[in-house]
């Protein structure tokens, strides 16, 4: 099933990002149009590729950027510095103006209710994009209908609903209706399902999938369910305090993780069995604010490996053959020596 | 290949799209919310009581509200063929009360109305451009702001002179920074909320937005708010008049009135009081009804 | 010894324009001092409600609550406001999910828990401060001197979990009730929080009763988990009895369409079908008849019994001898 609308070809990532960064200045504490003192480094250096057909996951906790990149991506925030290359070509040039790129990117957030204008109806809140676009407002409402019947929602209950009559899943479905309006080729979605019940959150992912591989769409899946992400991503990405610290396919990260953040953040998923507890609690303190990010790399600060080489050299992001990627000088070949073997040990 | 686009190849049919069944829309829930309210609903029969007299007036009003009389001065209430007493200049007092509410309406509701198409054209274009427009815009609402609204109404109708045109620019004047002061920071709420940012995901205009998704949604609590300053648009009104600074007599209005009425306070108290009883009594009945209105729409659904 | 917390048939109904929502349809339940017992459930099966009724927390006017309710041996539905108030953070305290909702914004969190202090204890303001300054410490905020000092909003979200803590426990409380007080945390902030209230409760002999919809943060803290739907607890039992062999349908269906080895990679989640009761409107029978695999016609006439598995290990549900397909859920390790 090949897309009319492929350019690159299949070996083409659907997007990559180049050298992300997005700060947010804090007024200085002087006169009005003082110069800012600081800033929330938001995303500060971003590179991943978003492959074609795939899920990608995106995991980090608050503070991280992840909800910051997105948002970069879907363009409702401009980036200070860095491109989007989009099936090869660069997002806000002549050959892919942004409009062009609006109709082939789409996101569904987090908040299901606010995501939908309180007054209009479903139908129309759906048919808006395409008659944007210039679609004839019948044909809009007829491809709304359309969508809706394929999310799981009879258009002829649902159709002229308002936002507040539906329950918190049929919203969220009816936001994915309302991102493939444009049918678009890859989907943001920005925890999406976190704030479902879970047994709503079984059969939205389930629909997800169903959608994926209808529609041949690739997924950015950005969430703080590391179970969730594991069974829905093909490849991971984690991210600590605007950056990437680690990449790779779904096992690769979750049964072996190499960043330190990584295997402590997988530590702390709660044991499921009462017999078998965790007894303690692999980071201490919050996740920090990136306002100030530490020195060198910036997990150094809580890192259970930390040599004091970390404090003074940023590490620099690697990928293997294998496509496992990591930004961690355990791994870099002048600095691995300086850890000692006993650090080590992989967790199954 | 995308069944998606396999739709939007589809030929358009003959037949109308089956019109499926809508829910009641946002405006009907609000109706149907405020005519549960009791005081809301006194309210507005007391509101289209005093409309209708006022514009039928010259057909209902029992005497000629300008036939003077020199015999028949500052009669008290209830005098055969003066149901409500007479003026200082011996005229019929109910009939230029129901003469006269045309006047003080109008006084009270123009302004307000134009002040709400300015103030919330400059209030939403504020909001939702943000950023130095915003700020400059927004600044320059400020410097007007400051200054209380009597005294800003009198200044600008001394300024202006009297008569009832320059009487409706003052206040209209008047209320453009309230009333953008309150279009603003509705629309930077609603600019934030997420379906905005869907629609800009869209990839829709400014405009195309703003019309269709931030309007419906700021100019409801916008117009809420301006209703509650009717009341205070009339007693304005009625203020400058009695000051000499809005309707010249003898055309019946009830600030004038009341200014006119002053000296007779020791002679006809209850005539005297008249016109600031009615005054009071559609100020009122315009707060209830806009506070009526403010809470069916609070409601969250 | 006797029960910290005694729920007999507990029945709490909200009054709603034009209807009755029968949030809790009697529950029972019984907590003993030193212990932790998880609610868990989705939205609208009556945890948060049946927690907050403990306290009396619904308003008077549109709140029915009948049934058996004792706490510390007293009963709290026919206490007077006066005894109320004097229960409510000597005897029972409580977290909720957001802190920011429940502290003071205006004040310093210090003030706060001073001010609670010397509300239930007559002591001066400098020994109130000195207590605050080691509840501090006990729920391990560092530089606890300097946090006294601080607004909630100054505080991270894991520091201001941890203040609501020792505000709760400012009055040495003997019980602690838990509104998903880790639901917005980050995960490894949550960890951390968990073991913090295991490590409390264990010093202070306190009976927790810990709401919440995730079944990994039940497992960390529960000695007894119990399961809600539609209002009715459906299945308590100890946890890791409850977690390795769940006999109820509902159970069951949670525990799968949850992960830990129970989604596989590419194939589709098990799921239930339907869609919770509506609490206004319930069925005659039990109220998951319409979406359990196992329903027969009685199911949907008849309210279930509580079948008593075993000892503490409780089911309500007419067929629960019939189900002999167990699915033993295996506990994953991390």
């Amino acid at each position: 099933m090949t897309d009319q609308r492929d350019i690159g070809g299949p070996r083409q990532p659907l997007l990559q990002v180049r050298d992300l960064l997005k700060h947010f200045p804090l007024k200085g504490k002087g006169l009005p149009f003082a110069s800012p003192r600081s800033a929330v480094r938001a995303v500060d250096g971003v590179n991943f590729d978003i492959l074609k057909g795939e899920t990608l996951g995106v995991v980090g906790e608050s503070g991280c950027g992840k909800s910051t990149t997105a948002r970069v991506l879907m363009q409702l925030i401009n980036q200070d510095s860095g491109e989007l290359v989009f099936d090869g070509e660069t997002v806000g040039s002549r050959a892919l103006p942004l409009r062009q790129f609006r109709r082939q990117t789409q996101m569904v957030f987090q908040d299901s209710y606010s995501s939908l204008n309180p007054r209009m109806t479903i139908e129309d809140s759906i048919a808006f994009a395409p008659t944007v676009h210039g679609l004839p407002s019948r044909e809009a409402i007829t491809r709304a209908r359309d969508l809706l019947a394929r999310v799981g929602l009879q258009p002829e209950r649902f159709a002229g609903r308002y936002p507040h009559e539906l329950s918190g899943g049929q919203r969220q479905r009816v936001n994915i209706a309302r991102a493939l309006a444009l049918a678009p080729r890859l989907v943001i979605l920005d925890e999406a399902v976190s704030a479902l019940d879970k047994s709503v959150e079984a059969q939205v992912l389930n629909l997800l999938l169903d959608l994926k591989q209808e529609f041949g769409l690739t997924y950015l899946f950005i969430s703080h369910d590391l179970n969730v992400v594991r069974f829905i991503s093909d490849r991971v990405l984690v991210m600590y305090l605007g950056q990437v610290v680690e990449i790779g396919s779904s096992d690769q990260v979750f049964d072996q993780p190499r960043h330190p953040y990584t295997r402590a953040l997988l530590k702390s998923m709660p044991s499921m069995d009462p017999l078998q507890r965790t007894m303690e609690a692999p980071l201490a303190g919050d996740p920090p604010n990136p306002i100030n990010p530490p020195s060198g790399c910036r997990f150094h600060t809580r890192c259970a490996y930390v040599q004091p080489v970390c404090s003074q050299r940023a590490p620099v992001f690697a990928t293997d053959d294998s496509g496992h990627g990591v930004a961690c000088l355990r791994y870099e070949a002048d600095t691995a020596s300086l850890f000692s073997t006993a650090g080590e040990v992989s967790h199954a | 290949m995308s069944t998606l686009q396999a739709t939007a190849a589809t030929p358009v049919s003959a037949l109308p799209l089956p019109a499926f069944k809508r829910s009641r829309g946002h405006w009907a829930n609000v109706a149907a919310r405020i005519v549960r309210n009791p005081l809301a609903m006194i309210a507005a029969v007391i509101l289209l009581t005093l409309i209708g007299i006022a514009v039928f007036a010259p057909w209902i009003m029992p005497a000629d509200p300008f036939a003077t009389s020199m015999f028949t001065r500052l009669k008290p209430i209830g005098t055969p063929d003066h149901l409500f007493g007479t003026d200082e200049l011996g005229r019929d007092l109910l009939s230029r009360l129901m003469l006269g509410g045309r006047l003080s309406l109008f006084m009270g509701i123009t302004p307000v109305l134009t002040a709400f198409v300015i103030g919330s054209g400059i209030g939403i274009l504020a909001g939702y451009a943000g950023g130095f427009t915003n700020t400059a815009i927004m600044r320059t609402i400020d410097v007007l702001y400051a200054f209380p609204s009597v005294l800003l109404a009198i200044a600008l109708s001394g300024a202006l002179g009297a008569g009832i045109v320059n009487a409706l620019t003052s206040l209209t004047i008047v209320f453009i920074p309230q009333i953008a002061r309150i279009a603003e920071s509705v629309t930077t709420q609603v600019r934030r909320s997420d379906y905005v940012d869907a629609a800009r995901a869209s990839g829709a205009s400014a405009f195309t937005i703003v019309r269709a998704h931030v309007l419906g949604n700021v100019l409801g609590p916008i117009f809420v708010y301006s209703t509650s300053l009717i009341s205070v648009s009339m007693i304005l009104a009625s203020g400058l008049s009695f000051l000499g600074l809005g309707v010249k007599p003898p055309e019946p209005e009830w600030g004038l009135m009341l200014n006119t009425l002053r000296t007779a306070i020791y002679t006809q108290p209850w005539v005297a009081a008249l016109p600031g009883a009615f005054i009071f009594i559609t100020s009122i009945s315009f707060n209830m009804l806009s506070d009526g209105l403010r809470s069916a729409m609070e409601v969250k659904q | 010894m006797h029960d910290m917390i005694t729920l007999r048939d507990l029945q709490v109904q909200f009054f709603a324009p034009k209807k009755l929502i029968r949030a809790v349809n009697g529950v029972n339940l019984a907590v003993a001092q030193g212990e932790v017992v998880a609610l868990i459930g989705e939205s609208g099966s009556g945890k948060s409600v049946t927690l907050r009724s403990i306290m009396r927390l619904h308003s008077e006017r549109s709140t029915r609550i009948s049934g058996g309710l004792d706490v510390d041996g007293k009963d709290v539905l026919k206490m007077s406001q006066r005894e109320l108030a004097a229960l409510r953070g000597d005897t029972v305290a409580m977290i909720f999910q957001e802190p920011l909702l429940a502290l003071d914004p205006v004040y310093t969190v210090g003030a706060q828990i001073v001010e609670a202090i010397r509300r239930h204890k007559k002591v001066s303001k400098a020994e109130a401060h000195k207590q605050a300054l080691s509840l501090f410490e006990k729920v391990r905020i560092p530089s606890p001197e300097r946090r006294l000092d601080a607004y909630p909003h100054e505080m991270s979200g894991g520091m201001r979990q941890r203040a609501m803590i020792a505000l709760a426990l400012s009055c040495s409380p003997k019980v602690l009730l838990a509104d998903e007080p880790t639901t917005a945390l980050d995960a490894t902030v949550q960890i951390q929080i968990l073991l913090l209230l295991r490590d409390l409760q264990k010093e202070l002999g306190l009976s927790i009763v810990f709401v919440t919809h995730d079944i990994g943060a039940a497992a960390e803290v529960a000695d007894r988990i119990a399961v809600m739907y539609a209002g009715k607890i459906i299945e308590q039992g100890p946890a890791a009895e409850l977690l390795t062999r769940p006999r109820h349908p509902y159970t069951l269906s949670l525990l799968k369409s949850r992960s830990h080895g129970a989604m596989q990679k590419g194939q589709r989640l098990e799921t239930i079908g339907g869609a919770p009761p509506d609490l206004s409107n319930l069925p005659a029978g039990c109220a998951f008849a319409e979406r359990c695999k196992y329903a027969v016609a009685e199911c949907s006439s008849v309210q279930p019994r509580d079948e008593v598995l075993s000892p503490g290990h409780v089911v309500s549900c007419l067929r629960v001898h019939q189900i002999v397909q167990v699915n033993e859920v295996t506990a994953a390790t991390n």
